[in-house]
């Protein structure tokens, strides 16, 4: 363990608890210089739930509404139904344990307002604030503040937000609400150890949101009772773009035409656009270099920036990029582990979450 | 529209301010309901459900109280730290108190607050109770007394805070013209007061408030505090200490060395090594860092000795016998029944005494002269008889009352007061503090888990602002009932 690495705290030297036990502590103690400097490890781990939390209910609402509005364009004989939704947030068991048909009303419904579905948007929106309640200490107030307001309005909203005819304004609304959030954070925050985790836990979040856009369509795609859906192959490519706020950005880097093959690229490996999978690499991989003992994460995040790096995206069919997004999520999810590993603090009965 | 009575002296530039808002007052109780719940300011409530966390519950009309008499209350409540502190540091050291016989060595070594673990233990700058809050009520006649002192792990005082920020964001006009003392510096010398503890001087300390976790009624409190002071939040788990006997914390770049634990756990549960060996919200060895001087604890283990409700009975006395002084905020005259004269005499006129047992908290087991049956009253005889030293008993004290808002409409509520001390090279009290209100009607309970609200406090000097008009314009003619009045 290094002893050299930056931090963004006022750290000057870190000391492995190992290191305690087995010199008896004399000797090497942390220098500190810090009153409210230091991170605590749980304080830590709080920050990066909330992190993950708070970009899982934004990229919930946005999937919701930017499938609405596909559901919207296509003709009925394109077949497009509502149970992609539910394999892009990996949520089809809990569902069918509480609906009997995917259908548009229950879908929709389980998605934005059913609480006992832990990935909802108002369950996200709860448990970011859960995590940051007991971290109010390390968020500016006003986010606080903005926070409460968002879970109270979308909780006595989202039922009646969820109605097809009011679903993309009340959509609009949360969203406008988070950019608030994200407002506060990129101006009043300090970039310190507390942001890092934030930070770390809405990239990871973000790369993983990104891929299982990708999986699911090619999973619409390849789909036996989809082939109703084949003429409108662009359209729903630009809906998947529009769902990760990137339809825009696409156009303008990639050209005007939306095609399978460079919506994918654009997703996968564009270095600049925030919410392609490259981009929230190079991020993740920048803030780790900030952190002590980053070895294992930052091993971890290398092992998959590789995985993008070697990919050939013309030789991709619909196939090949699901297993390769598999690949990706493995990877974040290694990540996640080597974070909980060097970062957060164990738990007695060894449960990680 | 404030109620019946007339307003206490140097209230009547608030009063005339509220008279001119008149039904405007109600848009400002929505307005501080929703300043609140976007502050997401609560508290908890503990029930058979699970714990619920509810909203403060804040009633917007001021509570008024002039500076002169603050100036005298708080003047009266740090020489009562000072006594205190001094009385906690001999018990755990020398005990001269008890040789020179002016409290019972029985009461104090009784208590269960007494902590023989801390004897020999000298803490930093000799103080013991360094955060301490003592409710204050005003009987009938208007004099401010010292009900109880809470030197363990009193609470509220972020309540005084919020209370005061909502506050100005509703009469963010009155603010601009009453000369109303602020509040806000309270987090400041908290840390000030600690900082002063560290065993390390010459670095900056590394202050953590130790907090039993968010299940805990005062959590929202707990981060507050950590919030303002920049320090760190721990919880028991987070703190480790070593066989070297430091207490550190565990963060993201390893182990650090903690100089000050603003510790928010009730003795008992502080180290399982020393106290409760159950708790799981205390840490292992603490009790050793703390006495090999390597960290401080505030307030000390062991200061909750002299807030037993017996020990009160004595303070004056403790007063007199440390400093030579006679005390200067009055506190209720209390009968220990231990003592043959005192227990005849309560015996004598339980009518019109409220006898409370010592060691109990929360209300439980106090009998009320005034509303007992003829069988309680036997009950209560036999009990005293049985064993003295767990009663005392006081007179029954009208508690003042304040126009609070009721169905939209001031009504007269009753009130007390918890203002804050901090103790030790610069002693300090709050201006003011949290105001609790009963807001059932006739109640007494005032606790915010029993249905009680708060105010906020504010401590003016009248004679700053020229512009408030004359007492005599505004009190009404007639008075109704002989209980006095808070600002109205």
């Amino acid at each position: 363990m290094s002893d050299d690495t930056a931090t963004r705290g006022d750290l000057d030297t870190h000391v492995e608890e190992d290191d305690l036990l087995a010199e008896g502590a004399a000797g090497v103690e942390a220098a500190t210089g810090i009153g409210g400097g230091a991170l605590l490890s749980s304080v830590a781990e709080h920050l990066y739930w909330a992190g993950r939390y708070l970009e899982r209910a934004e990229s919930t609402v946005r999937l919701v509404r930017s499938h609405t509005e596909l559901f919207v364009d296509l003709p009925r004989s394109a077949g497009l139904g509502w149970a992609p939704l539910l394999a892009v947030t990996g949520t089809r068991t809990v569902f069918d344990d509480g609906y009997d048909k995917v259908v548009e009303d229950d879908v929709v419904h389980f998605l934005l307002a059913e609480r006992t579905n832990q990935g909802s948007v108002v369950a996200s929106i709860d448990q970011a604030r859960e995590n940051l309640r007991v971290t109010r200490g390390m968020i500016p107030q006003r986010m606080w503040e903005v926070l409460n307001e968002t879970s109270q309005w979308v909780r006595s909203t989202a039922t009646a937000g969820s109605a097809r005819h009011a679903r993309v304004m009340w959509t609009e609304d949360v969203i406008r609400r988070f950019h608030t959030l994200t407002g506060i954070v990129a101006v009043a925050m300090s970039r310190d150890l507390a942001y890092a985790f934030l930070e770390l836990g809405r990239l990871i979040e973000r790369a993983d949101m990104t891929t299982r856009v990708l999986d699911v369509q090619a999973g619409i795609l390849m789909g036996s009772g989809s082939q109703g859906l084949a003429p409108f192959t662009d359209l729903t490519w630009g809906a998947m773009l529009r769902t990760l706020g990137a339809e825009q950005a696409y156009r303008r880097q990639m050209g005007g035409v939306v095609s399978a093959r460079k919506a994918v690229r654009f997703l996968l490996r564009d270095l600049a656009f925030p919410r392609s999978v490259e981009h929230c690499m190079l991020e993740i991989s920048r803030w780790l270099l900030e952190l002590p003992y980053q070895e294992g994460p930052r091993a971890a995040a290398t092992t998959t920036s590789m995985l993008l790096d070697q990919i050939l995206i013309d030789d991709l069919d619909l196939n090949g990029l699901h297993e390769f997004v598999d690949q990706v999520q493995l990877g974040l999810g290694d990540l996640h582990v080597q974070l909980e590993a060097a970062y957060f603090p164990a738990r007695p009965d060894g449960s990680t979450t | 529209m404030l109620g019946t009575d007339a307003p206490r002296p140097g209230c009547g530039g608030v009063v005339d301010y509220l008279d001119r808002l008149g039904e405007e007052l109600l848009a400002r109780q929505r307005a501080a309901e929703l300043a609140i719940a976007s502050m997401g300011i609560s508290f908890t409530v503990y029930s058979e459900k699970g714990n619920i966390d509810r909203a403060w519950p804040f009633d917007v009309i001021p509570r008024v109280i002039e500076i002169n008499e603050w100036s005298r209350v708080a003047e009266g409540l740090i020489q009562r730290l000072r006594a205190l502190n001094l009385f906690i540091g001999d018990l755990y050291g020398d005990a001269k108190v008890l040789a020179d016989g002016v409290i019972p060595e029985e009461i104090v070594k009784g208590s269960p607050n007494y902590r023989p673990e801390c004897i020999g233990v000298v803490p930093p700058l000799g103080t013991w109770a360094h955060i301490s809050g003592s409710d204050l009520v005003r009987g009938a006649d208007g004099v401010f007394r010292v009900l109880e002192d809470n030197l363990r792990v009193p609470s509220g005082v972020s309540y005084m805070l919020e209370n005061r920020q909502i506050s100005k964001r509703v009469f963010a006009d009155a603010f601009r013209s009453l000369d109303i003392q602020p509040v806000d510096g309270y987090p400041a010398r908290l840390q000030q007061t600690l900082s002063a503890l560290t065993p390390r001087p010459g670095d900056t300390p590394v202050i953590a408030v130790l907090t039993p976790g968010i299940h805990n009624s005062a959590y929202f409190e707990h981060a507050f505090l950590a919030s303002q002071m920049g320090a760190l939040l721990v919880e028991g788990n987070d703190l480790v200490v070593g066989d070297d006997d430091v207490c550190r914390v565990r963060t993201v770049g390893g182990l650090v060395q903690v100089d000050v634990i603003y510790r928010r756990v009730d003795d008992l549960f502080l180290d399982p090594e020393v106290f409760l060996p159950d708790s799981m919200v205390g840490v292992p060895g603490l009790m050793r860092a703390w006495r090999a001087g390597n960290v401080a604890v505030a307030n000390a283990p062991g200061a909750g000795v002299a807030d037993d409700k017996v020990v009160y009975a004595y303070v004056p006395e403790l007063i007199r016998y440390y400093l030579g002084e006679d005390p200067v905020v009055d506190a209720v005259p209390t009968y220990v029944c231990l003592r043959d004269d005192d227990r005849r005499f309560v015996l004598d006129h339980l009518d019109e005494l409220v006898v409370k047992p010592a060691n109990e908290s929360g209300g439980y087991g106090i009998f009320i002269g005034t509303s007992a049956t003829a069988e309680e009253k036997e009950d209560i005889r036999a009990a005293v008889q049985a064993e003295p030293r767990n009663w005392i008993a006081q007179p029954i004290i009208a508690l003042s009352t304040a126009p609070t808002l009721c169905d939209d409409r001031p009504a007269p509520r009753h009130i007390d007061l918890r203002p804050f001390i901090l103790s030790g090279e610069n002693p300090y009290v709050t201006n003011g503090g949290l105001t609790r209100v009963a807001l059932r009607e006739g109640s007494l309970v005032v606790n915010s888990s029993q249905g009680g609200g708060s105010k906020d406090t504010w401590i003016i000097d009248p004679h700053v602002d020229g512009s408030s008009p004359p007492l005599a314009d505004i009190a009404p003619a007639h008075r109704g009932n002989s209980q006095a009045q808070e600002g109205s």
